[in-house]
């Protein structure tokens, strides 16, 4: 696994989210995913994609989800 | 002093330092007196762009814990009414004062008396009372305007001050009550002044969670059931003896009160009771009044508005008789002292009879 | 792997919004313009020294959100309100925050006069082109051939006048300094917003005049879109009527840089 690429991560409050998708549009290193499963509101919310596969750049704590969220349900964290 | 300029000179010494209004004849006086008199003591006057946005800067300046008054005539306190119900329901206190004119519509500029309805039964929409104070010549221009603000601001409501166009041209003689400090004034511990040191404070009317406006009417319903036993102001003349009680305010008092003396040196026994609060109306004073056959006499600038406050507070207890004349015409006492005759005579010549 | 990397925490909750979650739409425009405004205010270190009065409209329940004290008006009133209490504590900030039915339509005499009296308040306006709270009617705003429910067949300017640019009849008058027009509906967009916003309230602390900036933000509901299409539509569509930018600004506050 590429150790090094992974400068950040983060944290997504799932019953905050209303599932709308903005976040999995804008994330550049595609890290985010749709979460099929429902929330208490009955929306399907996104998904950090912790592990990362061959080939896949991770998450670089770049703060564009975020930043587009609605609900403020992000937290971005980055590699100190 | 004129009338309009006393109301202003009392609100300033009442502490009121915030004015927000729009120009209308016949009170103009008013917003021109206060656009200087306001800054002498270090207080704001906007002109507002129109009476319904003075009356949301005075929503404004009293939820941000001021002392605040804006005046108008009818067609100008039509305007506000969304303002007024606005803050019964937010708890807000204000003076607002309505220096009538004929109506409805444009009408003209004189005095009439055909707001009483606007004053007393809303004219905003929803649950709440209005206490109106009305005076009747300057010198309580100058006294009910101090009422105006200590009311409103035990209870957290506006009031409204009723004069007319004549009451606020007439000069008369006046002794203004002692200037308040505003040191001295209630601490609001209500309202907003930035959340520094506290929970942030939300101050607004709509309650949409269940049951939450039915619970914040019956309190609001609780303080006008306070206002209503506690407030109630009124006069009277010479009622011991009478056997006809007439009933005006404002204006139309000073008129009744010089028919009341003119036919009471006929030998005619004539009271005058003087409703000073129209809301809270002082029913039970005026239905004790009406008893041992006595008449009662309601004489008003206008077709007929207080007369139905009468009605709720006599009944069928006495004879009711009206007489009203609107448009802004004023009869002279001498035309009241001819109703009033009719009344004893009891020959309907001038103004009726109400049938209840 | 995560637990041998420390991370230090570089987005997070801002002090001037309330942790509840809101009753905005997924995908509204409402929710990142009200991050906006509080992460600004805490920027700025404001919270505490705050009225703010919002709208009546979809975010007529922002005192649930916004973490500071605020106050309700009547419709479109809000500027007058904001007087009113700007007049009281001129030591205060006071800002307002706006839909387009408040701000340009019942509120619009309001919105000019507090503006030309060059009224030191700073009035966010949220431009989604619609009427949201009362279920997608046709605003000042909306643009030509958009359909409304008062509008069906969409706008027509024979039938309905063309969209009002309130933001430019705005800076006009003598008394507003500073006018910006931003969109929340891309990263990029968002982080421009915020820099408006910020300067606006600076020209507050400054007591230069009257202020705003104007948001585009989507409305997928009412629109009926999702909220990618949404997003999209403002930043290919609503712009064309709306095009983002400075219009006026009179701070100065570029020239220092």
């Amino acid at each position: 696994m590429a150790k090094n690429t992974i400068k950040g991560k983060i944290a997504i409050d799932r019953e905050r989210c209303k599932g709308c998708q903005i976040c999995i549009e804008v994330c550049p290193t595609n890290r985010i995913e749709v979460d099929r499963s429902l929330n208490k509101k009955g929306y399907s919310p996104a998904r950090f994609k912790e592990n990362v596969s061959e080939g896949e750049k991770g998450c670089t704590g770049c703060a564009q989800c975020a930043t587009v969220c609605p609900e403020v349900a992000i937290e971005v964290y980055r590699a100190k | 002093m004129r009338g309009s300029h006393v109301v202003g000179e009392a609100a300033v010494r009442a502490g009121c330092r915030y004015y927000f209004g729009y120009p209308i004849t016949p009170q103009n006086e008013l917003p021109e007196y206060l656009s200087a008199r306001m800054l002498d003591v270090g207080g704001t006057f906007i002109q507002g762009e129109s009476e319904v946005a003075s009356i949301n800067m005075v929503l404004g300046a009293s939820v941000a814990g001021g002392r605040v008054m804006t005046s108008s005539s009818s067609p100008g306190i039509s305007l506000k009414q969304e303002g007024i119900s606005y803050m019964a329901g937010m708890e807000l206190p204000g003076v607002i004062i309505n220096m009538m004119r004929g109506g409805p519509g444009l009408g003209n500029i004189a005095a009439s008396a055909a707001d009483y309805f606007q004053a007393t039964r809303g004219g905003g929409h929803g649950d709440y009372r209005t206490p109106v104070l009305a005076p009747s010549g300057c010198q309580e221009l100058a006294e009910l305007t101090f009422v105006a603000f200590d009311l409103a601001d035990k209870y957290r409501n506006p009031v409204m001050l009723l004069g007319d166009g004549l009451m606020g041209q007439v000069m008369e003689p006046v002794v203004f009550p002692d200037f308040i400090d505003i040191k001295d004034l209630p601490q609001k511990d209500w309202a907003l002044t930035g959340c520094d040191g506290r929970e942030p404070r939300a101050i607004f009317s709509m309650l949409l969670g269940q049951g939450e406006l039915y619970t914040h009417n019956l309190e609001l319903q609780k303080k006008f059931d306070r206002i209503k036993a506690e407030e109630q102001r009124w006069e009277t003349k010479n009622a011991e003896d009478a056997d006809i009680i007439v009933v005006a305010y404002g204006t139309a008092a000073r008129i009744a009160e010089s028919a009341m003396d003119d036919l009471r040196s006929e030998g005619l026994a004539v009271g005058l009771f003087r409703p000073i609060t129209l809301w809270p109306y002082p029913m039970t004073t005026l239905r004790e009044l009406a008893k041992n056959g006595r008449k009662v006499a309601v004489f008003e600038l206008c077709l007929g508005q207080m007369v139905e406050d009468v009605i709720l507070s006599v009944g069928e207890r006495a004879e009711i008789y009206f007489y009203g004349i609107p448009g802004g015409n004023i009869p002279t006492p001498a035309e009241v002292a001819n109703f009033l005759r009719s009344v004893a005579k009891g020959d309907g010549k001038v103004g009726r009879r109400i049938e209840i | 792997m995560s637990a041998e990397v420390a991370y230090k925490q570089v987005f997070g909750w801002p002090e001037s919004l309330k942790k509840n979650p809101t009753h905005y739409c997924p995908g509204c425009g409402h929710s990142i313009a009200h991050r906006l405004v509080a992460e600004c205010l805490d920027e700025l270190g404001l919270r505490e020294k705050t009225i703010g009065v919002p709208p009546v409209g979809c975010s007529v329940l922002a005192y649930n959100y916004f973490n500071f004290d605020m106050v309700e008006a009547p419709h479109g009133r809000a500027l007058a309100v904001a007087t009113g209490v700007k007049r009281v504590h001129p030591d205060k900030i006071v800002l307002t925050y706006q839909g387009d039915g408040d701000l340009a339509a019942i509120g619009t005499a309001e919105t000019i006069h507090a503006a030309n009296r060059g009224e030191r308040i700073t009035t966010i306006f949220i431009n989604n082109a619609i009427y949201g709270m009362t279920g997608g009617q046709m605003a000042p705003t909306t643009v030509l051939g958009q359909n409304a429910t008062t509008a069906p067949g969409g706008r027509d300017p024979m039938l309905h006048g063309q969209p009002i640019d309130i933001s430019r009849m705005l800076a006009i008058s003598n008394g507003v300094v500073y006018v910006e027009r931003c969109a929340v509906s891309s990263f990029k967009h968002i982080r421009k917003a915020k820099k408006a916003i910020k300067k606006a309230f600076q020209c507050q602390l400054d007591d230069l005049g009257f202020s705003i900036v104007e948001l585009l933000s989507p409305c997928p509901t009412n629109w009926k879109m999702t909220p990618k299409a949404a997003w999209a539509w403002v930043n290919e569509e609503m712009v064309k009527t709306y095009p983002l930018g400075v219009i006026k600004d009179e701070t100065g506050y570029e020239d220092k840089k």
